[in-house]
């Protein structure tokens, strides 16, 4: 217990920690980089960074660039998620198929999709279809996992409450097994939608088609690379705030519906 | 109490259930024929195993495929009826509405409009001591409320019968005692005809007029007890002679039963 004691005496918040920890780690870039230790062309310090950061924000096209990033994530996520819940859907209702396909609907979700990225060109050619498409295959599958687990588990005893009150089909889904499994579809969705901007991002990069990836992309082949890392962390930033947003919204909504 | 004797509001005619498994037969209800009367409460009990649950069941229409048959106010019934209303042991509360919201979910699926479905619910909570809990979730009350709620909720649809499947059995001594009364106290507001499923003996002569013991698997009704204490009833006549005799009485008969289903028990164990 005494230790205990002593431990929690000199423990610091987590959140001052992370913050420190961060703190040390860009400060002694910036000393490394500034000092010739490491390479300062390739690994530009944070002040230029973050110089570099201001000017793709002023003249770069960064604000443009994300919301094209985003939209395109969205639409995708919600094509993903109008995809996953009903095929989610029918793997529940249907047993065998269910048990045939989950396992390697599980494989799918860890696969890197990203890389069928040439098929999709082919289909639907150099434009923004590519990238939405890409972006909604990444996040069916652990969408339409979840979907399947939060309808599977639904306890039977509140079916057996609808039964009784001679719930119609319709009513049964819509007033009961829904909303039972809302929250592990909501776990799918927000994985589905981290999913989707990794898969966004990536084709951008690849095929040029404008957002977050192609401004970085650009910016990596003129080498300059102080405006690239900022492009780079800026997505990573980006995700942090979006993956907390939908966890604060999922616990939001599940406590008041 | 039962003065006038009409005919019964639920009348089972040699109700029987076999299930077919992979290891043969089971046949788990044998005939069972029985009427009930408006505003009777009837307990069965009997040991783990006995059949109990399944009768329920068919009483409450989620097993359709059986022998026999119920009829409700001389109609025979098959299925789901919205005469008969059931509460169940698991917890069956829906978390994701309000204490309110689950008592107005049967009248929402049946459209009644919202005005009088929330007048009925904030009444049949009141019924059930929840007033002020209204706009509670589930995960915020105690196990002994959320059963509540699903009383409320089973009464919301106004059924003939009541049936309810050892719904205390997962609360604590105390909260088991009082929520008896409350039952009792309900079902004697409403006049309310209801069938209890229960292994616990001073539970069923508490709250019964009629105990039926179920013997072991295959279950049949062994005997029918007559509970003669006074109305209004309460917990706090648990410590008279009668109660203690008639306690004795059911525990005699059931003793052999639960034995017999110990013993199978420790055969399949085995």
């Amino acid at each position: 217990m005494a230790s205990t004691t002593a431990s929690t005496r000199f423990a610091l918040p987590p959140l001052l920690i992370r913050f420190l920890v961060i703190a040390g780690l860009v400060g002694l870039w910036e000393i490394a980089s500034n000092s010739g230790w490491v390479n300062a062309f390739t690994a530009p310090a944070p002040s230029s960074v973050w110089k570099g950061f201001v000017k793709i924000l002023a003249e770069g096209g960064l604000g443009e660039a994300m919301v094209l990033t985003f939209t395109t994530a969205l639409l995708a996520a919600t094509l993903g998620a109008v995809v996953g819940i009903a095929s989610g859907y029918m793997l529940h209702i249907w047993k065998a198929a269910g048990e045939a396909y989950t396992s390697w609907l599980a494989a799918l979700a860890s696969a890197p999709l990203v890389l069928l990225y040439p098929l999709f060109l082919v289909i639907f050619g150099r434009n923004m279809w590519t990238v939405v498409a890409m972006g909604a295959i990444g996040c069916t599958p652990p969408i339409a996992l979840k979907a399947k687990e939060g309808l599977d588990g639904v306890k039977p005893v509140l079916l057996n409450v609808g039964r009784t009150f001679n719930l119609t089909p319709k009513q049964q889904f819509w007033m009961i097994m829904f909303p039972a499994s809302l929250p592990s579809i909501f776990t799918g969705i927000r994985i589905g939608l981290l999913f989707a901007i990794i898969n966004v991002v990536g084709v951008e990069f690849l095929v040029n088609v404008g957002g977050l990836g192609q401004l970085i992309a650009h910016l990596g082949d003129r080498f300059d690379y102080p405006q690239m890392y900022a492009g780079i962390f800026f997505v990573i930033l980006v995700s942090v705030a979006f993956f907390w947003i939908t966890e604060k919204l999922e616990k939001w909504l599940l406590s008041n519906t | 109490m039962a003065e006038v004797k009409q005919a019964p509001v639920l009348r089972l005619y040699n109700v029987a259930k076999t299930f077919v498994t992979p290891h043969g037969n089971v046949r788990a209800v044998e005939p069972v024929t029985l009427d009930i009367r408006q505003g009777e409460f009837i307990s069965v009990i009997g040991p783990s195993g006995c059949g109990k649950s399944t009768l329920m069941n068919i009483v409450g229409g989620l097993i359709e495929d059986y022998e026999g048959s119920v009829e409700v106010d001389g109609i025979q019934v098959r299925g789901c009826h919205k005469e008969i209303g059931m509460v169940f042991q698991e917890e069956s509360a829906f978390p994701w509405r309000t204490a309110l919201d689950n008592v107005t979910f049967p009248m929402e699926a049946a459209g009644i409009a919202k005005d009088e479905r929330v007048r009925r619910a904030m009444e049949l909570l009141h019924l059930v001591g929840l007033d002020g809990f209204e706009k509670r979730f589930p995960s915020e009350l105690s196990g002994g409320m959320r059963q509540r709620i699903a009383i409320a909720r089973t009464l919301a649809f106004r059924p003939r019968i009541l049936l309810m499947d050892e719904p205390f059995a997962a609360l604590d001594e105390q909260t088991r005692l009082l929520l008896g009364d409350k039952v009792l106290q309900i079902q004697q507001e409403l006049n309310q005809t209801t069938m209890l499923i229960t292994h616990n003996i001073a539970e069923a002569v508490q709250l019964s007029d009629r105990v039926l013991i179920m013997s072991f698997r295959p279950g049949r009704i062994k005997r029918v007890v007559e509970i003669d204490l006074p109305h209004p009833r309460s917990s706090k006549m648990m410590g008279g002679e009668r109660f203690g005799q008639l306690v004795a009485t059911i525990w005699e008969d059931l003793r052999e039963e639960a034995s017999k289903g110990l013993q199978e028990l420790e055969r399949v164990k085995n």
